[in-house]
């Protein structure tokens, strides 16, 4: 009864979109596709809608083979990343277009409708024109479409990329309740963002996509904790984690001539070179700590990154307040060992402080 | 500065404007004048310098018997002759622009774009390169001198211009539009009349009025694939001119051919002037 991808591939130029994809989605849950920008994100949500035939591979939903269903018969249901709606209709006729499709009732289309702009807050907005509305009310049009048809998949595609920062956050918010309030027990949501952030707001199971290629598979909270290498690492945090190319000895960690006692969790490592990953939010500005030089300082809302540079080292950090720096600044810093990751030169991960290991 | 660009601007209008319509105004007065009034002085205002009579307009409709020149039957064939061809290529070159917008096609080293640029080049040729083959296509099947055949050739020139329009205009139409219909339970070919067309109007209005002006003008091939059995409105009017007729029936025969344009212009130009031919989509 599950929604089952095998092996799929895509490739319809030189660069494969999709390579040897496989998945099990089961009913009721919520999945999310984590990748960056053309990491083949859209290509996978198409595949399943029936918007691409993969060269290979099959997918198969409540044991029928998907493929051989054209797309106006799989009633699935999708949001674009691009506010598509019908520009010729209002909003309620935008939201009963794929209802009068298949042919329901009058009676059942209104209250499936209403239900539906009750869901995302439309109410009141039946007769207006498409281009009267935000930008954030026609993706909620377009969702309230999606929710109408109580389609058995749904898939959402960056829903929330080309909105602005506030609206984002707001829809966000939403988008929990609605899922949890306006999805029946059968459906699959499938759900496709570039923003960590977004992905553990969700809290859904995850797929790491990147060119093509799942990365990792899990629930959110192991993606995060546990990456299994360096791309998940840096795919999986915003801003990216950073990266020190170092090596561990006997007694401490080296890196860009600094050296930091070994924590706990590395006790057990072999002596040997490691990329050693860091979260931004996990280096703190300390009087006692290590020089580096201020490469660009960026304030976003109530933070500052800090791009810095130490040899051949280039990392970001977070700061948890306003600070104005001057470019070429140099400041101190210091590293919370505790919180290193070790990723071994192949670019697995080999030890994490949350005590995941690659095997 | 500003001053003397808002006054420039408007010289410049009111300059043009005088060019355009003076001589409309000249066609319409003369239109209404007899023997009396062309020849003997120069008169511009009806009633004050002389006396309007409706002769002129007379004559375009009595038949060459009475003493007319009898444009009503050109007129109506220009009419059919126009309106027929340019459905007809509307129709189906909104069918090909849609095809060669969303579909890639390949024949040997054929792209959508040489497909495009074949129909397009059909224009870029000068209209005389074609009289020929026409002339003799015509004559094989049996419709010179026919209103069929005429279409038939008008088609072939105005298609290109329907292709077109309408190929830039569905390139603007995002693909993601039909995706979003074909999962919301259409079948392409209703995403492409439930949901494409009604959003392309502005679209097929502009090509619309190309093909009709297009058609319209057309002296060339009326000229050369028509002789005796049917006749069109331009061949007509230009034949006026070089026989006996009057100053005054040659105006009024020149501002009935313009008319519809004119008509046309006024109807269209709500759409051109909002700038919103793809407007609806963006």
């Amino acid at each position: 009864m599950n929604l089952i991808g095998e092996k799929i591939s895509y490739k319809p130029d030189e660069q494969f979109h999709l390579n040897d994809v496989s998945f099990n989605f089961k009913k009721g849950n919520l999945y999310t596709i984590l990748g960056r920008t053309l990491s083949g994100k859209t290509t996978l949500l198409k595949t399943i809608a029936g918007l691409l035939n993969p060269d290979q591979g099959s997918i198969s939903f409540e044991e029928k083979d998907f493929i051989k269903i054209p797309v106006w018969e799989r009633n699935v249901a999708m949001v674009y990343q691009q506010f598509i709606n019908y520009p010729h209709l209002n909003v309620y006729e935008n939201i009963t277009f794929p209802l009068e499709q298949r042919k329901l009732s009058p009676e059942q289309i209104k209250k499936d409708v209403d239900e539906a702009l009750k869901t995302v807050g439309l109410v009141g907005f039946e007769n207006r024109k498409i281009q009267e509305l935000s930008g954030g009310q026609q993706q909620r049009v377009a969702l309230a479409r999606s929710l109408a048809k109580k389609a058995k998949i749904l898939l959402l595609d960056e829903p929330l990329v080309n909105l602005d920062y506030k609206l984002r956050e707001q829809l966000r918010e939403e988008f929990k309740r609605i899922f949890s309030e306006g999805l029946s027990q059968d459906t699959i949501l499938i759900y496709s963002t570039t923003d960590p952030q977004e992905v553990m707001e969700l809290n859904g199971e995850v797929i790491v996509l990147d060119e093509g290629k799942v990365l990792q598979k899990g629930p959110a909270k192991e993606i995060f904790e546990n990456p299994s290498n360096l791309k998940v690492a840096e795919i999986s945090n915003d801003p990216p984690m950073n990266v020190l190319k170092g090596s561990k000895n006997s007694k401490n960690l080296n890196f860009e001539n600094i050296s930091l006692e070994i924590p706990n969790h590395f006790k057990n490592l072999e002596d040997k070179d490691y990329n050693f990953g860091i979260r931004a939010s996990e280096i703190k500005l300390d009087e006692n700590g290590e020089e580096f030089e201020i490469e660009l300082a960026e304030i976003s809302g109530s933070e500052t990154l800090l791009h810095l540079k130490r040899g051949n080292s280039k990392i970001i950090a977070l700061i948890e307040e306003v600070m104005n720096f001057k470019i070429h600044e140099k400041v101190k810093i210091n590293f919370n060992a505790n919180k290193f990751y070790a990723f071994a030169e192949d670019e697995k991960l080999v030890s994490s402080p949350y005590g995941g290991t690659n095997g | 500065m500003s001053k003397l660009y808002t006054f420039l601007k408007y010289f410049f209008i009111t300059f043009w404007t005088v060019f355009v319509v003076a001589p409309f105004l000249w066609a319409v007065s003369t239109s209404f004048k007899d023997f009396q009034s062309v020849n003997s002085k120069v008169t511009y205002i009806p009633w004050l310098d002389f006396e309007p009579t409706l002769e002129g307009w007379r004559v375009l409709i009595k038949s060459p018997a009475k003493g007319g020149v009898d444009i009503v039957e050109p007129y109506f064939n220009s009419i059919f002759v126009t309106c027929t061809a340019s459905l007809i290529s509307i129709f189906l070159g909104t069918l090909a622009a849609y095809a060669l917008s969303r579909f890639t096609f390949k024949a040997g080293f054929v792209r959508n774009n040489d497909i495009t640029f074949f129909f397009i080049s059909q224009r870029i040729m000068p209209p005389i390169v074609l009289s020929i083959p026409f002339f003799i296509f015509l004559s094989t099947i049996g419709l010179l001198d026919s209103l069929l055949g005429l279409v038939v050739v008008y088609i072939v020139l105005l298609m290109p211009i329907a292709v077109w329009i309408m190929v830039d205009f569905f390139n603007r139409v995002p693909k993601e539009l039909d995706e979003t219909a074909l999962i919301d339970g259409c079948n392409p070919y209703q995403a492409f009349y439930k949901v494409v067309l009604p959003n392309s109007i502005p679209g097929l209005i502009v090509a619309g009025m190309f093909c009709i002006i297009f058609g319209w003008i057309d002296f060339f091939f009326a000229f050369i694939l028509t002789f005796t059995e049917v006749q069109l409105l331009p061949v007509k009017v230009v034949a006026l001119n070089s026989s006996i007729t009057p100053w005054w029936s040659l105006s009024a025969s020149a501002l009935v051919s313009v008319a519809p344009l004119i008509i046309v212009a006024f109807i269209v130009e709500r759409y051109l002037s909002k700038g919103n031919l793809s407007g609806a989509l963006k």
